[in-house]
């Protein structure tokens, strides 16, 4: 058992947390509850704090609306709040679709999928920013929150707290699309909204850090972990992850054997252990 | 050409090439995505919650949160979904389902975090007013309304919150039978709201009143005539203005017009 | 007019021809078609049964055969006639009985069981008119007819929605307004706005009870200031004063009933909590109160006096115009209008002047004047006062019984009038206005029934409310009720459902629908309900009109009468026409009547069903497919039909081979013929859209009483000029006395073809809204939904059109007592509470102090909450006021 909480308690945690919220937000309709009503778009937290996406707040704006008071401190909260957690702490702790995702990325393992995918993988992860543009010119174009129509997110999350109609689909699509055409493909590459966070979490405190004499190059973090990509200095130096794409999942921590990740607070890492060596990767 | 085709792409026509891709695809995308916004958000036979925006601002300004409806003590609210075919997350109701039944202190309206739910609008002298929310405006459809029967319906009439304003009776003998009279409900823009209650009581299999939005409901006379008899008409005239008109006959100018007499004569 | 398919019907064609609709319905008729297929339309009978399928009172329903339903009633009815005799076998009878069902019903039970524990729900429908009628005329059922509607100028509707009750009466009064706009006048007085306020000229607002005080104001002004109004003539000819005693109590429990001993030291007695007591104990005695004060004082009270109640009593005696006179001199316009207002925002001067205006309408000089009123006059503590104050002001100014004038009763169930009240299917009645009190009546009833002499039971006094209480008393051991919903349609509600599922009784009920009756009997039968069955009913015009069998019942259902003549199966001569010690109010032993009997021919195990049913004469009846009256229709009961119901003795039921329901009929009808009751033959009413009797050769009558419309008024009157002739038989020699009671020492003087203007004061009603208990509730009726909605909640169209009961009240009172529109919210009695849903907009608008919340709604049981005192006169439960408090619930 001991080896179970250790090699999941992060898993366990964020599952716990993703599902609790959702079904905070269930009670709140349902049930009436007042600790988290609404839905990830805009909240309200028992009864007196807003907590808005500012995402969607950013595509309002570029599609002319002139911002409410209301929204505005509900952004503002929300801002703050993953800028001091990191940006896609959203992405793994709260955000409905990492489930789907990660069960996508847990059956392709098990499936061997990879294996039969050989071969250069035909998005770029830079693909999100590129549909966040692309998703403020539409905005701005069409005059309504473009991204907000489409989004799987919270077609699911709605569709949860309110009833799911066709949202569904919405979630097998996905699904499917993790499966069998890109791995991590969603989250990874094409969600606008993780490419928000991932700009927004490039300055937040909490980081996994990296000691590589502790390190015996296993590997299992670099395959386990959806943004592979953040961790280019495993076995190599002794600094914190500190590219915003990081979802700070902390599942490298989980099946890291040798305790060589784990979490820390930026300022500390910065001011004790490795102090220079982090300014110098800035 | 064979033999340029071999040769080894330059890094700069790569990143050309790459950049153009990219614009292509973000393009292609965008027109697709852009496509499918427009076909969602063109619904426009849909009620909104009390104090809701101008459709097209309400869309806009809507962030599609559902704090309306939880606020809603009725459940007469919905978030629509995928499949519903109506703007994705939205807000809106089905009044022979569930009506709006105009809450005195309209729980959905100051909860929305986005103002696309105006208090403003649905606010008399500094106090929530209800009765001044234009959710929608109920029509009736006179054939199959039995009250034109001759039968004593009135249950639209009855039904209304604000009967006598919203809905009245107009009274009519009913010289077939010679002794009894119509009672037909007369619906007035001014006053209804939209609510809806009078589409769910209707007893007909489907309704013969029936609420639709305002702007799909109401027509428009213009502001060239006012009536006379009727002093608060006079408030029309804050529109009017003078108006250039043309016709076919009238397109070119008078000079234009004389110089040319083609077959006149 | 009806369309079947396959069996059913499907839909209702408006008969263009039907004289008092033409066609038009309100929307309950419209979907007439749909009443009688709910998807929970009782199909079989049902029994309360434990798991070895014995009945057990706590066991679940599960359905038996017609059979075991007939044993296991058999058991109980006759344990209960060994228990306290004929008192103990009880039936709640209905207005909705066709007249058939009802004289069915009648002569079983007056005629074989020799019990009077037979009333209607018509009785807390339209008592006190009866009584205002009996008192009044000495005969039932009113003079005028609804075509007063169109020959009127007036219109005053007392207490009644009529918008929302009568609607197509109501169509009818709006074509009159709009046919002469300025000539045509509406009155509506009310104790709260509602829809008929709509269409009025003047709408007067009245604190609840003091429409007496109002009407006596109008006669004041009639008598004081413009006595050149008064018709002396027609007066001297055919009008006598009179009065009766005042402390008459408010009809509830009297001290030393059994379910309110012993008085315990808290208050409380019996089965009765303290704070009930506290309204019961003033059926002894009451404390004249300041506003009642003045207008008692022409009787020898003034307030602050102590009031002893001796009971109701329906005596009275004559007294002089002069008595009469003193009578009226209390009402004064400042003090009537002191206690009439009804609403305290409006402004005392403008509510005077309203009041003068109501005055002046009536007594203007040609203006022709109609007086409409159902249940805001009849279920009134003082409704038999109220009904007989209104024919006063009539009398008065010769506006009575004559076209386009006269004050006109509305009643409004199906068959109130033509079963309930003509057949008289009340306690005390006997068919066509014969008592069973009197001695020549019961002789003339038994005749006719073909029983011995001596059969009937004299003592009548078990009516719907005593048939509650006798229950909760233990008296009455088996109830049956048949097509009606006694157990929510009565106030105090509690207390008779508790009697009913917590003692030693055996209660059962027939009905269509699992309504509140249902659910708290132990047996349950399925009747076939309107279109099932051959039938008529009558209307409150005196219109008697029949129908035929449209369809085959659902499932086992079976008909009131086929119930009635199977149940008379199981009773013997022996069985029940031996001698009954006393029991309840009957002091003294019913004869042994066995030998009489046999003299008739009858032996000890002659049936019940061979006597009162399949006699010789009812076998005369034929069953006939070339008669074109029943060609090509079914008759289920005569002939049984294509479902092959297994019937009471297990066998399939083949019909009884006769006529039943022409028989019925027929022998009823014999009853009224040549008394002023003539109904028309069987046959014709199957030829015609309805008659209105008394139908003399061949031809209806508008206006009784007026020698120029009727054939008896015309008898009466013969000879002389008069023009009318009252000529009901009832209370028609009095004895003579004061306003302060009788000279015992005076003669009867026989009073023939006179009417009676009473002095009648007015008086507080029991229970008034006082600190704790602030506001007056009034209960009533939508229009949506028939009386307790069993029938129409489960027309999907009418149940989404009003869902619920609501509570309506003013805006202010729901803010101050933080009450939100549309929130729920307790509204609380001394006898108990429920919730319902605040309105403050909409339809019924009262002022502030007062509640309206209808009572068609089973999940919103006002009944509960309501008091069950009633008129002590007609015994009419008065349903439109008590007090109760209002809270967030």
């Amino acid at each position: 058992m001991k080896t179970v909480w250790n090699n999941y308690r992060y898993l366990i945690m964020r599952r716990v947390v993703q599902v609790g919220l959702l079904f905070l937000y269930f009670g709140g309709n349902a049930w009436g509850w007042t600790i988290l009503r609404g839905n990830l778009s805009s909240s309200r937290i028992f009864d007196m704090v807003p907590m808005s996406d500012p995402y969607a707040a950013l595509q309002m704006l570029a599609a002319g609306v002139l911002l409410a008071s209301d929204l505005l401190i509900g952004v503002a909260v929300a801002t703050v709040f993953y800028l001091l957690i990191g940006g896609r702490v959203f992405c793994s702790w709260v955000c409905p679709v990492n489930m789907i995702t990660d069960a996508a990325a847990w059956l392709r393992e098990k499936l061997e999928i990879n294996r039969v995918q050989n071969g250069k993988v035909p998005i770029s992860r830079n693909m999100r920013y590129w549909v966040l543009g692309l998703s403020l010119v539409i905005s701005a174009a069409m005059g309504v929150a473009a991204f907000e129509f489409i989004s799987p997110i919270s077609m699911v999350h709605r569709g949860i707290v309110f009833g799911l109609g066709f949202g569904w689909a919405a979630m097998l699509v996905i699904f499917l699309f993790d499966l069998f055409v890109l791995k991590n493909g969603w989250c990874g590459h094409v969600c606008p909204l993780g490419g928000f966070y991932s700009l927004l979490g490039r300055f937040s405190l909490i980081r996994v850090h990296h000691d590589e004499e502790a390190c015996t190059l296993c590997m299992k973090c670099k395959v386990i972990c959806p943004e592979p990509q953040v961790l280019y200095m495993v076995g190599k130096e002794t600094i914190p992850v500190l590219s915003g794409e990081c979802t700070n999942c902390a599942r490298c921590i989980e099946v890291c054997d040798d305790d060589a990740l784990g979490f820390s607070i930026r300022k500390l890492v910065d001011n004790k252990t490795t102090g220079d060596k982090d300014e110098s990767n800035k | 050409m064979n033999d340029k085709k071999r040769e080894p792409i330059s890094d700069r026509r790569k990143f050309i090439l790459s950049m153009a891709r990219g614009a292509g695809l973000a393009a292609l995308g965008g027109l697709v995505w852009s496509a499918y916004v427009d076909e969602v958000t063109a619904s426009t036979l849909l009620l909104r919650p009390p104090g809701a925006l101008a459709e097209k601002d309400f869309l806009k300004t809507c962030i599609k949160c559902g704090l309306c409806v939880e606020a809603c003590p009725y459940d007469t609210l919905l978030l629509a979904k995928p499949g519903d075919n109506k703007p994705l997350g939205t807000p809106y109701f089905i009044p022979r389902d569930v009506p709006c039944y105009m809450c005195t202190d309209i729980p959905c309206v100051p909860v929305c975090p986005t103002g696309a739910l105006d208090e403003e609008s649905v606010t008399t002298n500094g106090v929530l007013d209800i009765n001044s929310a234009e959710m929608g405006l109920a029509v009736i459809d006179a054939e199959s309304c039995i009250a034109f029967w001759g039968i004593q319906c009135d249950a639209c009439y009855r039904a209304c919150p604000i009967l006598e304003e919203a809905i009245t009776i107009d009274y009519a003998q009913n010289l077939r039978t010679g002794k009894h009279a119509y009672m037909t409900p007369v619906v007035h823009s001014d006053a209804c709201t939209g609510c809806g209650m009078c589409e769910l009581a209707c007893v007909t299999e489907k309704a013969s009143i029936f609420v639709l939005p305002r702007e799909v409901s109401m027509g428009k006379a213009g502001s060239h005539y006012i009536k006379g008899w009727d002093k608060s008409d006079e408030k029309r005239l804050e529109d009017a203005e003078m108006k250039t008109t043309t016709t076919k006959l009238s397109e070119k100018s008078a000079m234009d017009s004389l110089n040319d007499s083609e077959d006149l004569y | 007019m009806l369309a079947t398919k396959n069996g059913k019907i499907v839909a209702v064609k408006g008969d263009p021809a039907a004289p008092v609709n033409r066609g038009l319905n309100c929307i309950k008729g419209y979907f007439n078609a749909k009443i009688m297929y709910g998807a929970d339309r009782l199909t079989q009978p049902l029994l309360r049964m434990n798991d070895k399928g014995e009945f057990d009172k706590h066991g679940k329903f599960a359905p038996v055969s017609w059979k075991r339903a007939f044993d296991e009633m058999e058991v109980y009815a006759k344990k209960a006639l060994q228990h306290g005799g004929p008192e103990s076998v009880a039936v709640f009878a209905s207005g909705q009985y066709t007249i058939m069902e009802g004289y069915a019903a009648q002569k079983m039970m007056k005629g074989g069981f020799r019990s009077n524990a037979f009333d209607p729900n018509a009785r807390h429908c339209m008592a006190s008119a009866v009584v205002g009628f009996y008192q009044t005329f000495g005969i039932d059922e009113p003079s005028g007819c609804y075509d007063d509607i169109e020959l009127t100028d007036t219109v005053v509707a007392w207490g009644s929605n009529m918008a929302e009750m009568h609607p197509i009466l109501w169509s009818r009064v709006t074509d009159r307004k709009l046919s002469d706009p300025d000539r045509v006048k509406v009155v509506s007085i009310q104790t709260y706005t509602h829809r008929t306020s709509d269409l009025a000229d003047i709408e007067i607002i009245f604190s609840p009870n003091t429409d007496t005080a109002l009407w006596n104001y109008v006669a004041r002004e009639i008598v004081y200031n413009h006595p050149e109004a008064i018709d002396w003539d027609f007066i001297k000819k055919h009008i006598i004063f009179a009065a009766g005693p005042v402390n008459i109590g408010y009809g509830m429990r009297r001290a030393g009933e059994k379910s309110i001993t012993p008085v315990n030291p808290d208050g409380s007695a019996g089965k009765y909590s303290a704070k009930e007591m506290e309204i019961i104990n003033k059926e002894m005695k009451t404390i004249v109160s300041e506003k009642e004060g003045p207008a008692l004082e022409p009787y020898g009270y003034k307030a602050g006096d102590t009031m002893n109640h001796t009971g109701g009593t329906l005596g009275h005696w004559e007294i002089s115009f002069e008595e009469y006179k003193k009578s009226l001199a209390p009402y004064t316009l400042d003090y009537t209008a002191k206690i009439v207002k009804g609403d305290p925002d409006e402004s005392i001067e403008g509510f005077k002047k309203k009041l003068q205006a109501l005055a002046a309408l009536y007594i203007e000089k040609d203006r022709k004047v109609v007086s409409f009123w159902t249940m805001g006059m009849n279920q009134h503590t003082r409704g038999t006062w109220d009904n007989t104050l209104s024919y006063n002001v009539h009398f008065m100014l010769n506006k009575q019984a004559r076209p386009g004038s006269g004050a006109f009763s509305l009643t409004g169930q199906p068959s109130a009038c033509g079963t309930a009240r003509e057949v008289g299917t009340f306690t005390h009645r006997l068919p066509a206005d014969l008592m069973v009190a009197n001695p020549a009546h019961r002789k003339i009833a038994e005749k006719k029934w073909m029983i011995p002499e001596g059969t009937l039971n004299s003592v009548g006094t078990q009516h719907i409310m005593k048939i509650h209480r006798d229950i909760e008393d233990g008296l009455v051991k088996f109830a049956w009720v048949n097509v009606c919903n006694p157990y929510q349609d009565s106030g105090s509600a509690t207390h008779w459902i508790k009697a009913a599922r917590e003692m030693d009784n055996f209660i059962v009920t027939s009905d269509g629908y699992p309504g509140i009756s249902a659910k708290v009997s132990d047996l349950i039968l399925p009747s076939a309900m309107i279109y099932e069955k051959w039938g008529a009913y009558g209307n409150a015009e005196r219109r008697t009109q029949h129908w035929r069998q449209q369809v085959i019942p659902v499932g086992d259902a079976m008909s009131d009468t086929w119930q009635w003549a199977e149940f008379a199966k199981r009773f013997t001569v022996d069985d029940l026409w031996g001698e009954w010690k006393p029991s309840g109010d009957r002091k003294e032993a019913l004869p042994d009547v066995r030998d009489k009997a046999k003299a008739m021919g009858y032996s000890g195990d002659t049936t019940m069903f061979d006597i009162l049913y399949a006699n010789p004469v009812a076998k005369g009846y034929k069953i006939d497919q070339n008669d074109p009256i029943q060609k090509g229709y079914d008759n289920s009961e005569c002939s049984g039909d294509s479902r092959n119901v297994v019937g009471s003795d297990d066998k399939v039921f083949e019909g009884y081979g006769f006529f039943i329901q022409k028989y019925l009929f027929e022998e009823y009808a014999a009853f009224g013929r040549g008394h002023g009751h003539d109904l028309a033959p069987f046959d014709v009413y199957h030829k015609v859209r309805g008659l209105k009797w008394p139908v003399v050769d061949g031809k209806e009558t508008q206006w009784r009483f007026n020698s120029k419309y009727d054939p008896y008024a015309a008898k009466e009157t013969k000879g002389t000029d008069d023009e009318f002739a009252f000529y009901g038989k009832i209370a028609k020699a009095l004895q003579h006395g004061t306003l302060t009671g009788k000279d015992n020492e005076s003669v009867k003087v026989p009073l023939p073809n006179k009417a009676k203007i009473f002095a009648r004061p007015y008086m507080d009603p029991p229970e008034m809204p006082d600190a704790e208990y602030d506001t007056w509730l009034c209960t009533g009726r939508v229009l949506e939904h028939w009386h307790s909605g069993t029938m129409t909640m489960r027309v999907p169209e009418l149940f989404r059109a009003v869902p619920e009961a609501l509570c309506y009240m003013h805006p202010k009172d729901a803010k101050d007592k933080e009450l939100k529109q549309g929130g729920l919210c307790w509204v609380e009695s001394r006898r108990g509470r429920v919730k319902a849903r605040v309105e403050t907009r909409g339809r019924n608008r009262p002022a502030r102090g007062l509640v309206f919340v209808p009572w068609f709604d089973e999940k919103v049981f006002i009944n509960k909450v309501c008091l069950d005192a009633t008129c002590p006169m007609s015994k009419q439960n008065d349903f439109k006021k008590c007090a109760v408090k209002i809270y967030k619930a």
